[in-house]
């Protein structure tokens, strides 16, 4: 049985002071872990024989605007099909400099999903063999997904305000 | 019972304006190209089904492919990268063509107010009728239909050399 406390105590014996905050919401195993380790705690909890989270179920990004230093947040899900455990994994970033190492070499699904992370919050992927936009157009210079950006279209001329709650 | 055109007739022979006759004809067989993206598409499923039949109105055989159509019905949600196909597909449509928005959508990008949602097609290709709803009946996609009858059977021979269409292509891009 694959326990949640089996995998805190495991990660916290190889890695110590490294992973941190440990919750779980839902039942589900949440920690963190600095953006340069990502690689190094994904491949331990993929190899290792009793941990096996061979399948990463997701790769999201979130953009936190108040966290100066860390604004955005990688998030990564994995799962072990064998005992179907789940656990999360987060790694934050500075907006400026949003260089997370890439995961295409452990999983082949990250090679998209990097792509929409990349595309919807501008989180620059290193090592990633084609990072480009995925679903927005090409020539699109920003990324919408930040939370700077209005939600709404501003080409139009033709909205009622009275309709709009303005 | 339809009553006949207006024209004159006598034993074994019927004249009448050949715009008239050229228009009764194609308003009456007009080939729907049925651009379904999304909500709308599938309401257009029920319009062409039994129920709801559309092929009594001469629309019977649809084409998928733009060559071989009068009228592009573009039902659906239209996301800006789709935009430059969607005008790739009403350019490769031979003249005579219409073209028909239905859905919110498909006329004003509808509740989807965002980066991604061309806020309507006339934003790229001209439109001849515009169908509201979300999504409309199949009563509703047959009213339009009905007007773009209309359309067709009013339209004159030279309308599509005429300048003013000439400067409604231009004013999309289109030569």
């Amino acid at each position: 049985m694959l326990t949640n406390e089996i995998i805190k105590q495991r990660l916290t014996d190889k890695f110590g002071e490294q992973v941190r905050h440990f919750e779980e919401p839902y039942g589900m195993l949440t920690f963190e872990t600095d953006r340069d380790n990502n690689l190094k705690v994904m491949t331990f909890l993929k190899e290792d024989e009793e941990l096996g989270f061979t399948y990463l179920n997701d790769l999201t990004a979130v953009h936190y605007p108040d966290n100066t230093g860390q604004e955005l947040a990688v998030v990564y899900m994995l799962q072990n099909i064998r005992t179907s455990t789940r656990v999360r994994l987060k790694v934050f970033t500075d907006i400026t400099q949003p260089d997370v190492f890439t995961a295409s070499g452990l999983f082949a699904t990250s090679n998209w999903l990097e792509r929409e992370a990349y595309d919807f919050y501008g989180v620059n992927f290193v090592g990633h063999p084609n990072l480009i936009r995925i679903m927005n157009v090409d020539e699109m210079d920003y990324f919408p997904q930040r939370k700077e950006y209005p939600v709404e279209e501003q080409t139009r001329i033709d909205k009622d305000d009275a309709m709009f709650g303005r | 019972m339809v009553e006949p055109p207006q024209g004159f007739g006598g034993d074994g022979f019927f004249t009448m304006k050949l715009s008239e006759a050229v228009g009764l004809a194609r308003s009456n067989s007009l080939w729907p190209l049925p651009f379904a993206t999304s909500c709308c598409g599938i309401e257009f499923m029920a319009t062409m089904a039994a129920h709801y039949d559309l092929a009594r109105f001469g629309a019977e055989r649809l084409s998928f492919s733009p060559r071989q159509c009068d009228l592009i019905m573009v039902m659906g949600t239209i996301a800006k990268k789709m935009a430059p196909i969607l005008k790739q597909v009403y350019l490769q449509m031979a003249e005579p063509r219409w073209v028909m928005a239905v859905g919110a959508c498909a006329c004003s990008g509808g509740i989807f107010d965002s980066y991604s949602v061309l806020q309507g097609i006339d934003q790229v290709i001209p439109v001849d009728v515009y169908v509201p709803g979300c999504p409309p009946r199949p009563e509703g996609i047959i009213d339009g239909f009905m007007r773009i009858q209309d359309l067709v059977k009013a339209e004159s021979i030279r309308r599509r050399e005429s300048d003013e269409y000439k400067a409604l292509l231009n004013s999309y891009g289109i030569q």
